[in-house]
């Protein structure tokens, strides 16, 4: 029994019984990761690269740490700082990492597909870490992987997907992997940050914060992302904050106790408050603890279909 | 296929009970020392012994864990076929306790190698010991030997040597397998 997919590029390449495998390796090593000797030996021969075409924090030392504790070698590139700044295709910097016999890439890529792209071109197995306002696929299973963690299940639970839908990879991803796991979906937002026809994908569509916290047992609250707002959506981030903005007086205004997450990194006082992020009802830390387990079993298995 | 019983019914509980009666002569109450049963098969051999000791000693505390070795094994990515990790299960602290280990059949030795290894990460153990229901001689890849084994068994590669529980498979039945 493994995956059913070489590559993770995607949710939509995942099937529940994929998902449902790496949350319960997931488990086993979050078990790991709280004992005295945080490493196992499995990836000792695996090569792993981290590419990373764009600004990461959380993601790649997520994934790096997951790597060093599957005790794989790691290599780290930078676009900013690589001869992609003089010129370099996609293809040929990747072949040139792939030269020096690396077995798996994890990559972020400013454009929407890249992953797909590179799978089609390269022997080695390819991790999408983020591409473009696509698909971020481990960030939504360590989500739905602390929804059940808090909940013992995903299936029958409301999430509330909450601020930039238009340009999150994140929300996508969460979308397709919660309503695959049998949970309620809703996005909210203004309605120029909503996509179109984002109802067919099944999730409810709501412009009142309010009324979607009423709504729902879990709200993701996203980041607002400005770096890919070419135009301005909403007139200012003080009226964004006004009308979406997730403060400790909303939450406790709600008749029952809300789960509040963010994939990070957070705006402080725009999507979401100090005293929210940091109260008891937040899992964000969480979100953080678990996607190293989570990336390590996404890597786990990859790897151990290799050969 | 033809399959020969090596051990079955009276014999094997006697076993257990002698494997019981070895431990208690070098651990005597067990104050300073703790069972792990390796996953999947050992937990079994594990459970029926600490089982068996509370009886024989009720007044101790008798801690038993489960340790599986999944991540350890040194042939991921060589088996062609996906290592899925089982649970594992230590309540308690290893470090400065006499550890024995328990697996149902001992064979090439790589499974213990990969306990060892697994052991380590909670901790250092004053004493490691390895007790096994069978021991598959002449056969092992690394050199391990057991410190308490059930039965000793000589068999060759296209043999197999399959222990079914009661907890589990309805009957306590130590069987050789021609293949």
């Amino acid at each position: 029994m493994g995956l059913s997919t070489r590559h993770l590029l995607g949710i939509k390449d995942l099937k529940v019984e994929d998902i449902q495998l790496i949350f319960e390796t997931a488990d086993t090593f979050k078990s790991v990761l709280n004992r005295p000797i945080k490493k196992v030996p499995s990836l000792r021969d695996v090569t792993i690269a981290n590419i990373f075409f764009e600004n990461s924090t959380r993601t790649r030392l997520s994934f790096e740490l997951a790597e060093k504790r599957l005790s794989a070698d790691v290599v780290n590139f930078s676009a900013s700082s690589s001869s992609v700044s003089k010129g370099e295709t996609l293809i040929d910097t990747v072949n040139n990492i792939l030269a020096m016999k690396v077995d798996l890439v994890v990559m972020r890529h400013p454009y929407a597909g890249a992953g797909v792209f590179l799978s089609k071109h390269i022997k080695a197995q390819i991790v999408n870490a983020g591409d473009g306002a696509h698909e971020h696929p481990t960030q939504a299973l360590l989500d739905a992987f602390s929804i059940r963690e808090k909940y013992g299940d995903v299936a029958g639970k409301k999430v509330a997907i909450v601020g930039d839908i238009l340009h999150s990879r994140v929300a996508l991803s969460n979308i397709l992997c919660l309503k695959m796991l049998g949970a309620e979906v809703m996005v909210c937002g203004p309605t120029t940050l909503i996509p179109k026809h984002i109802g067919s994908l099944g999730v409810k569509v709501e412009h009142d914060l309010l009324k979607a916290l009423n709504w729902c047992d879990v709200a993701n609250m996203l980041r607002i992302q400005l770096e890919r707002q070419d135009i301005k959506y909403f007139p200012s981030l003080r009226e964004y904050t006004m009308l979406y903005g997730l403060n400790k007086q909303i939450l406790n205004s709600l008749d029952k106790e809300i789960t509040v997450m963010h994939p990070g990194p957070i705006n402080r006082g725009v999507e979401i408050t100090s005293d929210v992020a940091d109260s008891k009802q937040s899992i964000i830390l969480d979100q953080v603890e678990n996607g190293v387990a989570i990336r390590m079993a996404v890597l786990y298995l990859l790897a151990g279909q290799a050969e | 296929m033809q399959n020969l019983t090596l051990l079955d019914g009276q014999k094997f509980d006697i076993t257990i009970q002698r494997l019981c009666r070895q431990l208690i002569e070098n651990h005597n109450d067990f104050s300073n020392s703790v069972i792990i049963g390796i996953q999947p098969r050992g937990i079994f051999l594990a459970k029926r012994i600490a089982e068996e000791l509370r009886k024989i000693l009720p007044s101790s505390t008798i801690l038993q864990g489960d340790l599986d070795i999944t991540f350890y094994r040194d042939d991921f990515r060589r088996k062609g076929e996906q290592l899925v990790p089982n649970q594992t299960r230590i309540d308690f602290i290893t470090e400065g306790k006499k550890v024995i280990m328990m697996d149902d059949v001992l064979w090439t030795g790589r499974t213990i190698r990969a306990a060892m290894d697994a052991l380590q990460a909670f901790g250092r153990p004053e004493k490691v010991e390895l007790l096994v229901l069978v021991d598959r001689r002449y056969s092992r890849h690394i050199p391990v030997a057991a410190d308490y084994t059930g039965i000793e068994v000589d068999s060759i590669a296209s043999q197999k040597v399959v222990v079914s529980w009661k907890e589990a498979d309805k009957e306590d039945r130590i069987i050789l397998i021609n293949e």
